[in-house]
């Protein structure tokens, strides 16, 4: 009641040049406004729970996500909406290193993600991309390191095996483990490295 | 008829004049009062950086000890405002580096702040003070950890809801072992956490310390360490509010509360676990300020907690509190002034909670101070705007935001006009008004005929014609800032008008039908204005003179054009048709 679906009632506007001021289903970006705010912009899209691109195709069987979103409308800041969102946050140990940072792991959506700025926090590792596989490496010394988390049951399992919303469900705390003390953690899809998910 | 007194005496009876306005009458009486005046101002607010130049204030005002400066737009907060569009501070603090070295106060709202910046602000200004950032952006924490290491007096360090790159936690180890000056330290938009033994070796040699607005990283459970090492704190934010439910935890807690018997000001309040609110429970009847924003609770638990709090004057609260709640409010918080709901899910296509235009009715009924209220909401009507305007005809800030653009009244399916109407009407004091909802031409008649003291009024997806703009140019004598976006407002209004935009800061108009010809057109006429057209499609004299323009943001300004524009933002003066031929 009340909610309407944006089109312009009884007091439609008059010329065509009005056009740019009507409120229209399209997605945010995907109009003038693309560029704006690239860094605050990303918080936008990423709410934006419509899986397709096309706004004219949702199916009938799935309940209505949140309709398509104006740009910069309701008026509520980032800022608000960033710290809003729901937060999971989790130790990250490195062998050697002295001290623990945390990381919020539901500002993340892939592994790959996760790696990079576990690579930023701890500066003296790069990931590099060695063959088909993605190793963590201490540049300084060869200290190769693999990253590993306990779950929720305990249990110490390799980061990149599950997917990545399960990982984020179930993960406690993470280590990057040296690769010589890695040894029985042999996951179901042992050396394959990564997972791109 | 030349009388004088000592420029000493003169210089002694202005430093009781502390508004800017007060100040600015004395320099218009006379060469001497302006030239007295101007060695002894010690304070300068600029509230648009680009309506004047760091020169040109150094120039005019010689002995500034505290500077407040404004940056990007308002709608800058909802991303209408492009990356790269400006407001860096630098300039300024390079200047003031060299002019001003006993400068302690440092306050930037919506700015460009570098770590460059913070770098030399920490090594320019001996006695630096104070420094906060209100919604500031470009820095890391690189750069608070040179504030942290060079500024020795320093007493405050705010950095509410700025966008810091978080490298490491370690910042906070940079303050001195011998600093112990800290009254105020508000970190908490910061993302990961800070050292905590550095933070709880800070606040235990600060014995000054009156406010500490933790980071979400800060666990409930450490909350008492610190609260134990300064009981005189009069503002908290806390951490997460949660932990695993646990008695020596709580008992931890309540007993650290207890101990504080200043505290009037409580926020933070993410992640909250009910169970541990009541350990708040003796602090809440000192309590004045509640920011439950983020708190994402029941109307029941946060009726329970607001409810005690009996001398509360200013609430910051999500639409969980629903009316019910606001009900309950209305009936135990007499003395409160400020209201400010948000929407826990502003996007969701449905109603998730039971708040409608009631609760507001309800607040506004039961709390004789009430001043100032955003209240986000998805339905009004205009016999409640109507109600509320009667009730409270002492509102100075009204802004609500109907979540669905172009709303009717949800009970007779007429625009909101009368509503808006009745407030600006009846609310003869109101300084600022944001609309929502259906509303045509009539409301600006309304608001152009009775807001007499308005100085802000913003808009959206409103109006049906120029007329609607022409009537709040011509009308609102107070007006200094007007946001306009997604309105039928054209050519026409605006260029009738135009002188009006002198007497303005500034206005904003996105998502309008003002033409690139009527831009041009403005900034020709008037050459103490910049008239600056954002727009990403490339310049705009590459399109029809017709065509109107994506943003449009136009503001006084004694230093001429801007010399930082980016690629997108062009600005209209006399030579713009020289430029783009």
């Amino acid at each position: 009641m009340g909610v309407g679906s944006g089109m312009p009632t009884v007091n439609s506007h008059v010329s065509s040049c009005c056009l740019k001021t009507e409120l229209t289903l399209g997605l945010p970006g995907g109009q003038k406004t693309s560029k704006s705010g690239s860094k605050r912009g990303f918080s936008e899209t990423v709410d934006l729970r419509l899986g397709s691109s096309c706004d004219d195709e949702v199916s009938v069987s799935t309940p209505p996500p949140s309709k398509a979103q104006v740009v910069g409308w309701p008026p509520v800041r980032s800022y608000r909406k960033n710290m809003m969102k729901n937060c999971k946050y989790v130790k990250v140990a490195v062998d050697g290193a002295p001290y623990l940072r945390k990381v919020d792991l539901e500002i993340y959506t892939s592994y790959q993600q996760l790696l990079a700025a576990l690579e930023e926090m701890f500066t003296c590792l790069t990931i590099c991309n060695v063959v088909n596989e993605r190793k963590i490496m201490d540049s300084s010394n060869g200290t190769e390191y693999v990253p590993t988390y306990e779950d929720r049951d305990g249990d110490w399992m390799l980061v990149g095996d599950v997917p990545w919303k399960m990982f984020v469900e179930s993960c406690k705390r993470m280590r990057l483990m040296k690769s010589s003390e890695a040894v029985g953690l042999a996951p179901k899809t042992s050396s394959k490295g990564l997972s791109k998910s | 008829m030349a009388y004088s007194f000592p420029e000493e005496v003169l210089e002694h009876v202005f430093s009781f004049l502390t508004s800017d306005k007060d100040r600015n009458a004395v320099c218009l009486v006379c060469k001497s009062w302006y030239e007295i005046e101007r060695w002894c101002r010690r304070r300068i607010f600029v509230g648009n950086c680009y309506a004047v130049s760091p020169e040109i204030v150094i120039r005019r005002f010689p002995e500034v000890r505290a500077v407040e400066i404004k940056g990007k737009p308002h709608f800058a907060d909802f991303n209408l405002v492009p990356e790269g569009w400006g407001a860096y501070v630098y300039p300024w603090v390079a200047a003031m580096s060299a002019a001003y070295p006993l400068l302690e106060e440092i306050k930037l709202k919506r700015m460009v702040v570098t770590d460059e910046s913070l770098e030399l602000i920490s090594k320019s200004f001996k006695n630096f003070k104070v420094l906060v950032l209100s919604s500031c952006e470009g820095f890391t924490t690189d750069g608070l950890a040179s504030i942290a290491a060079n500024c020795r007096n320093l007493r405050e360090l705010d950095l509410r809801e700025s966008e810091v790159e978080d490298l490491s936690g370690h910042w906070l180890s940079h303050f001195p072992d011998n600093y112990t000056s800290l009254v105020s330290l508000n970190i908490s938009c910061l993302g990961s956490e800070v050292s905590f033994s550095a933070l709880e070796r800070l606040v235990a040699r600060s014995p000054n310390l009156r406010t500490l607005r933790l980071n979400r990283a800060v666990p409930l459970e450490k909350l008492p360490n610190l609260l134990r090492r300064a009981p005189q704190l009069v503002e908290l934010g806390t951490g997460a509010y949660s932990a695993e439910i646990r008695s020596d935890t709580y008992s931890n807690l309540a007993e650290a509360f207890s101990a504080c018997k200043q505290l009037k000001g409580l926020s933070g309040f993410w992640d909250v676990v009910p169970s541990y609110l009541p350990a708040m429970l003796h602090v809440c009847s000192g309590i004045t300020s509640l920011n439950l924003s983020y708190a994402t609770i029941q109307s029941p638990d946060l009726v329970q907690l607001v409810t005690q709090c009996r001398n509360l004057q200013r609430l910051w609260v999500l639409d969980y509190i629903e009316d019910s709640g606001l009900e309950a409010l209305a009936a135990s918080c007499k003395d409160l002034q400020e209201l400010r709901v948000f929407p826990s899910d502003p996007f969701g296509a449905v109603p998730n909670v039971s708040l409608t235009e009631q609760g507001l009715v309800s607040v506004s009924e039961g709390c004789p101070k009430l001043q100032s209220v955003l209240y986000f909401c998805r339905q009004m009507s205009n016999a409640a705007l109507v109600a509320i305007a009667r009730n409270r005809p002492k509102l100075i800030r009204f802004r609500l935001c109907i979540l669905e653009p172009r709303v009717p009244d949800y009970l007779t399916l007429e625009p909101l006009d009368t509503g808006f109407g009745a407030i600006v009407e009846n609310c003869k004091e109101l300084r600022r008004l944001s609309l929502s909802g259906l509303l045509t031409d009539r409301v600006f008649k309304y608001i152009g005929t009775h807001a007499k003291k308005l100085e802000m009024l913003s808009i959206a997806f409103a109006g049906d014609s120029d007329l609607g703009l022409h009537h709040v140019l011509s009308g609102c004598e107070s007006l200094r800032k007007l946001e306009i976006r997604d309105c039928p407002f054209g050519d026409k209004a605006l260029l009738a008008n135009a002188a009006k935009l002198e007497t303005m800061r500034s206005l904003w108009m996105s998502s309008c039908s003002v033409s690139y010809g009527a831009c041009k057109l403005l900034g020709q006429k008037l050459p103490r204005l910049n008239v600056e057209v954002i727009d990403e499609r490339g310049p705009p004299d590459s399109r029809p003179e017709s065509c109107p323009v994506e943003r449009l943001y136009v503001y006084r300004t004694v230093s001429g054009r801007r010399v930082d524009m980016p690629g997108f933002v062009w600005t209209m003066d006399e030579d713009a048709s020289l430029r783009f031929s």
